[in-house]
Order: C-alpha cells, then structure tokens, then sequence
C-alpha cells in the first residue's frame, strides 16, 4: 500500500472513531431531552413544529459540517 | 445500547439508530457525489423498518434538507455552487412541485395513482440511464481518441475533460433569443433566456412533486445537457437548490403530520459525513466518469419500483 493512501485510510479511520464517539454522546445528550419535547409540540402545536423541524435540521446541519471540517483539518494535518 | 432499538414518540416506530445512521452515511455518499437526495433508497429503508409511507416521504425530505445543506457547504468551498443559478431555479422548482402534488391528487381522486406514477416512473428512469448511459460513454471514448482531460489535477485540466456529446444542442437552448436574456459567470454561460432556466427547474419539481424526493436524476442531468452548467457546478448547485425547495416540501409535510424530525436527525449524523466525502471524491473524476458512475441509481428506483408493482409488497 503506497504510503499517502496509508495516510488518507488512517486519517479517515480516525476522524470516523472521533465522530462515532461525538455521535453516540450527541444521540444521549440531545435527542434524549428533545423526544417528549417535540413529541408534545407535535400533538399541540404542528405549525411551530414544522418551523422547529426545519430550524433542528438545518442548525444541526451548520453544526456537524463545522465539526466533519474540523476534525478532516485537524487529522489531515497531523497525519501529513 | 446504540445497537438496540430507540423508540421514536412522533411517528410511534421502534428503529435502531445505528440503522438509521447507516442508511444516512450511504445516501450521504451519493448526495455529495451525485448531487441526488437518495428518496429511492431511504424511502424503502424506512418503510423497511415498518414506517407509514406518509413518515417515510415527509421524514425523508427532511433529511435531505440537512444532508444537502453540508454537501453544498462543502461543494461551495470547492467552488462548486453557483449561488444565482441555484435561486433562479429554486422558484421554478418549488411552482413545479406544486404541480406535481396537484397531478397526484387528480390521479388519487380517479383512483389510479399507484398504476400511473409507477409506469411514469419505470419509463423515466429507465430513459435516464440509458440516455446517460450512451452520451458519457460516446464522451469518454471521443476523448479518449483526443487526448482531451489527461491533467485531471487541476482545475483547468478538470474543466476541458467535461464536455458532453450534446453541446449542439447546449449552444442552441443558450441562442434561444427570448427576453430576459441572462448571464451565469460562475458556470461559464454567457448567455441564456431565464425562461429556459425556469423550465427545467419546472420540469425537475413537477418530477419531484409527482415522483417524490428531490428529483437531482433529472435536474442534474438537465442542467448539464440543455443549461450547459459543468457537471461539478451542476451537483453542487443541485444540492444549493435543494435544500430551498426541499425545505418547502418538509414544511409542507410537517403540518401534515408526516414529518418524525427526530428520525431524520439521527439520519442526518449519518448522511453529514458521508455528504462531505461523497463531494470530496467528485474532485477525483472528471464530469463523463461521473454522470456514468451515476447511471445505476436510476436503476435502483426502476428495480425498487417494478418488484412493488408485480408482487403488490412494499420493500
């Protein structure tokens, strides 16, 4: 195996474990306190929770680009 | 724990996450490759794991909302998005969508959806491919024979090696002389009627509102063939695009009913970093590779679509 391609596996392999880590911790923090949260605003008001929806997925998007781009800088650079 | 089951209130499933962030991670790949939402494979995967297909339909556009957001993040730090393009089209998109769901309901009121929109489907797809199929291959070999793309590590180098079989008729949708005529400086297209633009974004979310998902397998192909947008620039505005129409559409469904948000984010930690190495690899290819490489997803739906039509199963 040439050794850049080495190199690239053992950065991907590292930032999947960090991200797989920040992930699991993510699922228990988060999602745990927000399930009956949403799932009231679902029953109660669905226009807010549309507009919620939209503002979780795109916020949560914003957030973990900025984290994947970190963490391929952050083990990228290490690495070569 | 991770491996077990989760109980989500909303749409009263039991999923296990790390399914759902699977399913996201490779519909994440493909979305950042392709410049497609991947509404054929998370559709299933979710009524796999018995959703209602109202859930599966609403719940997906939402992932798509997030996952397209960091695939054109990431294809705008490639210079890949071309941001006046993407709003022009957004509008066309967003009136055809309307349509589309219109066209469902007459086709729901006379009771023959399923039959209509499968055949549609099966015939749209399949002429996708195999239109793809024969143009990539047709460029690949007629540069091949030139010489045309051996510096694929440059941008420049990238830009010469993507050109298509049908730039006759390219050059003639951009002649079309009708007011307003515009200029798209970042995807290198001097001159074209705003009419045209508007058309295929039209003719992209009449598919989307009729067929469902974010219909990137024919936008993405239109744009490169009739806008004449480079193949890089068209997945990345795809993707730009999409995350405005489709953020419509799960607005639309989530008052409904038919949106489980916390499915979709749990999917998304998935889809976030197969999205951003998915756009990565396109810097690898040049555009005929590509659109070839893409040549199988609609297969997936067409396949996905007659096994339910002749068994009368859901997957």
């Amino acid at each position: 195996m040439k050794s850049d391609t080495r190199k690239t596996l053992f950065s991907f392999l590292a930032e999947l474990a960090v991200y797989g880590v920040l992930v699991v911790i993510y699922f228990f923090l988060v999602l745990h306190f927000l399930a009956n949260w949403l799932a009231h605003l679902f029953q109660g008001n669905i226009k807010l929770y549309a507009l919620v929806s939209i503002g979780l997925i795109i916020g949560q998007a914003i957030l973990l680009e900025m984290v994947t781009t970190f963490l391929f800088r952050l083990l990228r650079g290490r690495s070569e | 724990m991770i491996l077990l089951a989760m109980h989500f209130p909303i749409s009263g499933t039991d999923i296990s996450p790390l399914y759902l962030v699977i399913i996201g991670f490779l519909i994440g790949v493909l979305g950042g490759f392709f410049g497609v939402g991947g509404s054929f494979i998370a559709g299933p995967a979710l009524r796999a794991v018995g959703m209602h297909w109202n859930f599966a339909v609403g719940t997906d556009l939402a992932h798509i909302v997030g996952k397209s957001v960091v695939a054109a993040r990431r294809h705008r730090a490639l210079g890949n998005v071309d941001l006046k393009l993407g709003l022009i089209m957004a509008t066309g998109t967003i009136a055809g969508a309307e349509c589309g769901a219109q066209l469902i309901q007459l086709l729901k009121r006379q009771g023959n959806v399923d039959f209509v929109v499968s055949i549609v489907s099966i015939v749209i797809y399949s002429s996708i491919s195999t239109f793809m199929i024969w143009e990539s291959w047709r460029t690949v070999r007629s540069q091949k024979r030139r010489g045309v793309g051996k510096d694929k590590n440059t941008q420049k180098g990238r830009h010469a090696a993507d050109e298509s079989s049908f730039s006759g008729l390219t050059e003639s949708m951009q002649r079309i002389p009708l007011w307003p005529v515009i200029s798209l400086p970042t995807s290198g297209v001097k001159a074209i009627s705003l009419w045209v633009i508007i058309i295929v974004s039209f003719i992209g979310g009449l598919f989307s509102g009729f067929l469902g998902g974010g219909a990137g397998y024919i936008r993405m192909p239109m744009m490169v063939y009739i806008l004449g947008v480079p193949t890089h620039l068209a997945v990345g505005t795809d993707l730009f695009e999409i995350i405005i129409s489709a953020s419509y559409g799960t607005f639309s469904h989530a008052i409904k009913g038919n949106v489980d948000i916390l499915v979709a984010l749990v999917m998304h930690t998935g889809a976030a970093i197969g999205a951003q190495i998915g756009a990565i690899l396109t810097q690898y290819f040049a555009g005929p590779k590509i659109r070839l490489l893409f040549v199988p997803l609609p297969l997936i739906g067409v396949a996905i679509v007659v096994y339910t039509l002749f068994t009368g199963h859901k997957l």
